[in-house]
């Protein structure tokens, strides 16, 4: 299989799908991500976005269908190997209350036996791109602020330098100060890294901020693939624009009633 | 890392245990046992100077628990011989076999390969005793007489409740009607009486105590209660290994009348003398023997209780920390291991200490060993449990995170799950660890030793300080155990598990 793998692609997903208790969660799905972007998987909760991104970090086993990353089908066989060339974030950033910030970022490293002075110079790299306060390295996740530990599981997911990152809703759990200030600077990270990143969100305001491909579900099912543009001015099904207004629709009415 | 930090914990509790081993005890050549009743362990010091004089190894396995125990003993050969009664004899070790003369015993006994000698003199059979004015003042003197007086408060000591010619048959044979009738220790049975918390008890009918609280003795009417002459049992195998001691014990055929019986009982535990002194100076008086009478200091006793006692303790809280944990941490990995490990510890937790004690003796007979097997299987719920939630209680979250980083689930457990969880699982062990301090005090009922030792004495000689003796550093130890603990919990669980969240 490897050696039919076009190098444009990171994960395809073929005829995929995820049933809890019978429910299901990830209708049989097709999905190519291509390389080098930022796409975002958008629906509202419960349209099996994060299904998905479990799938293709191998927490979960698809009931049907294969995943296949960069051409190598996912088994629980070559997961733990597969996994150093992703970085996952998930919403509260799943941080290591017994390690301090620096021994969070390292775990992995440290596992695989670096080198001190390697993973020292990597952990400054990170540092830097990341903007995280280099005191905050020697401080447990309970004594960092929201912000902060978003920025250590950030480093953590990017230490062994993978060839994608995938986000679980990294900015969900943030007040929308320090949200917005955050989402800037992630888009900054992003385009200096210039890896595939696949994000979860519920924001369509955010999916537009970060995605260079928007995926909308429902119920399971892929409802339309395309840019913000294309969602709100080419929408595929009377959902799309729903969805859409869902969450401008208040803003916009608050604003009348502000005149 | 921090999950390798629970091995030298262990070793430190390792360390503990083996410091506090004394010598294993070199298996005498005859071992005497005794039960927990001044009598018997005067007794028993008796068979011991008769077998020194002859010039024989001997210990003194002394104040166990109670007949079944001895008995089991002396069949399993952990002990070789202790003096029984033959009330005792037909009415409860040999109630399935008819036997009620003395030859029939001798008999029934040989069966199991077991010799017994003939009396020793006196009859130590139960009898009902209460106080004298009450007595008079109601008229009573005989049992019988009791039917009539359904106010009377009946308080008789366990034994004599739960075994077969006990109360169940003292209740038949004089159709008592009393409804309110409550089990006490021995000891505590005289108080009672005294205090008018209860009004009539059973009795010995050598008991020092009937003339120290001036008792009436209701007379047996109806003829009930079988003769207890006291005997010496011994295991066969012993007129070959050692004849001289067999000929030394059966000396004491019919040479302990009731009367010096009752003296020798008074000055243990009316005038406090050491049971191996009165043993000793009957001895001198009957038979000429002169014995080496060594008197024990308390400082020397604490420290061998102690010793004993954290030896206990120490080796079965190790052993169940060896075999909870894995099993804690295999409970959370199948939810059918789970329910079934747990249910099997509850299981263990809901059986009374002195019964679970009792259990292990045909297993591993008396003494240490089955304490430590009735510890350990104590000490397993809360090691188990504590193991379970504490994997159990760690957010999806971080064990997620762990997994989608690349790390095996071995590489989980150690580097992120375990350490998590250590608080958890060293309160558990905590936990345990000051339940075993407590519980370990009933080994001296099968011989282990520890502070029960001094304890069960105590209670015996109804000697208060003597109580103290092991009660006070039962409980010093068990604060201890616990601030060696949440010292090991502050060194051991990570900062960032115990800081709380800044604002």
């Amino acid at each position: 299989m490897a050696e039919h793998h076009d190098p444009m692609t990171v994960f395809e997903l073929d005829a995929v799908s995820k049933f809890y208790d019978g429910i299901p969660a990830v209708r049989p799905i097709d999905l190519t991500i291509p390389a080098g972007i930022t796409i975002v998987l958008i629906g509202p909760s419960g349209c099996g976005k994060s299904t998905l991104l479990r799938l293709m970090v191998g927490l979960v086993q698809p009931d049907s269908g294969e995943v296949r990353f960069e051409g190598t089908r996912i088994t629980p066989h070559n997961i733990l190997h597969l996994r150093r060339k992703m970085g996952y974030v998930i919403q509260e950033g799943g941080l290591f209350p017994h390690l301090t910030g620096r021994e969070n970022v390292a775990l992995m490293a440290e596992h695989l036996r670096w080198k001190k002075e390697r993973i020292d110079e990597r952990i400054d790299e990170l540092t830097q791109l990341t903007q995280f306060p280099t005191e905050g390295l020697h401080r447990y996740p309970v004594q960092l602020s929201g912000g902060q530990r978003q920025r250590l599981s950030l480093m953590r997911a990017l230490m062994l330098d993978p060839d994608v990152l995938l986000m679980d809703e990294p900015l969900g759990s943030l007040d929308a100060m320090i949200r917005a200030n955050l989402q800037n600077e992630l888009r900054d990270i992003f385009q200096k890294l210039s890896k595939t990143v696949v994000m979860v969100t519920h924001d369509i305001g955010e999916a537009g901020f970060f995605g260079d491909l928007i995926v909308l579900l429902r119920d399971g099912a892929i409802v339309q693939q395309s840019s913000l543009h294309d969602l709100v001015h080419a929408a595929a099904d009377p959902f799309v624009t729903q969805f859409i207004n869902a969450q401008r629709l208040p803003f916009e009415s608050l604003e009348s009633v502000a005149k | 890392m921090r999950a390798t930090a629970l091995v030298p914990l262990l070793l430190v509790i390792l360390c503990f245990a083996a410091t506090s081993i004394d010598s294993p005890a070199d298996r005498r050549q005859v071992v005497v046992g005794s039960k927990a009743f001044t009598e018997s362990v005067i007794l028993g010091e008796v068979l011991v100077y008769l077998a020194r004089d002859v010039n024989v190894e001997v210990e003194h396995r002394r104040q166990l628990g109670g007949t079944q125990i001895l008995w089991k003993a002396l069949l399993r050969g952990d002990i070789d011989a202790y003096v029984e009664y033959t009330g005792t004899l037909s009415q409860e070790i040999l109630r399935d076999q008819d036997a009620h003369t003395e030859d029939e015993m001798r008999a029934a006994v040989r069966d199991h390969s077991i010799a017994m000698s003939r009396p020793l003199g006196f009859n130590n059979t139960y009898a009902l005793g209460m106080r004298k004015d009450t007595a008079a003042q109601l008229g009573l003197e005989k049992i019988s007489d009791l039917r009539q007086h359904l106010e009377l408060k009946l308080g008789f000591t366990n034994e004599f409740m739960d075994r077969g010619d006990g109360w169940p048959r003292l209740r038949d044979h004089y159709a008592l009607p009393h409804q309110d009738v409550r089990g006490l220790e021995h000891n505590l049975a005289y108080r009672g009486i005294e205090s008018g918390a209860i009004d009539v008890t059973d009795l010995y009918s050598t008991d020092a105590e009937i003339r120290y609280y001036d008792l009436a003795v209701l007379e047996d009417d109806l003829r009930l209660f079988p003769p207890y002459h006291a005997v010496v049992l011994y295991r066969e195998d012993l007129r070959q290994r050692a004849p001289k001691v067999v000929r030394a014990f059966l000396k004491l055929e019919g040479r302990i009348p009731e009367d010096e019986m009752i003296g020798m009982n008074a000055r243990a535990k009316l005038a406090r003398i050491p049971e191996n002194r009165v043993a000793a100076d009957f001895l001198a008086t009957t038979f000429d023997i002169i014995s080496e009478v060594t008197a024990t200091t308390w400082v020397r006793r604490l420290l061998r209780n102690t010793a004993d006692h954290l030896f206990l303790v120490g080796v079965a809280l190790l052993a169940a920390v060896l075999i909870s944990v894995p099993l804690g941490i295999v409970s959370t990995r199948s939810e059918t291991v789970g329910q079934a490990a747990l249910g099997i510890v509850g299981i263990l937790q809901t059986i009374p200490a002195l019964a679970l004690l009792i259990f292990m003796i045909p297993l591993v007979g008396i003494d240490t060993p089955a304490a430590i097997l009735a510890l350990f299987l104590y000490s397993l719920l809360p090691i188990v449990r504590s193991t379970y939630t504490g994997l159990r209680d760690i957010s999806r979250d971080v064990t997620e995170s762990a997994a989608a980083l690349g790390l095996s689930p071995a590489a989980r457990l150690r580097l992120v799950e375990m350490p998590i969880a250590l608080r958890s699982i060293l309160s558990g062990v905590k936990i345990a660890s000051v339940q075993l301090i407590g519980f370990a005090t009933l080994g001296a009922f099968i011989g282990a030793g520890g502070y029960g030792q001094p304890i069960l004495t105590g209670i015996r000689l109804d000697d208060f300080a003597l109580i103290l003796e092991g009660a006070v550093p039962a409980a010093v130890l068990a604060l201890l155990a616990q601030g060696l603990f949440e010292l090991a919990e502050r060194r051991l669980v990570s900062k960032g598990l115990r800081l709380k969240p800044e604002a």
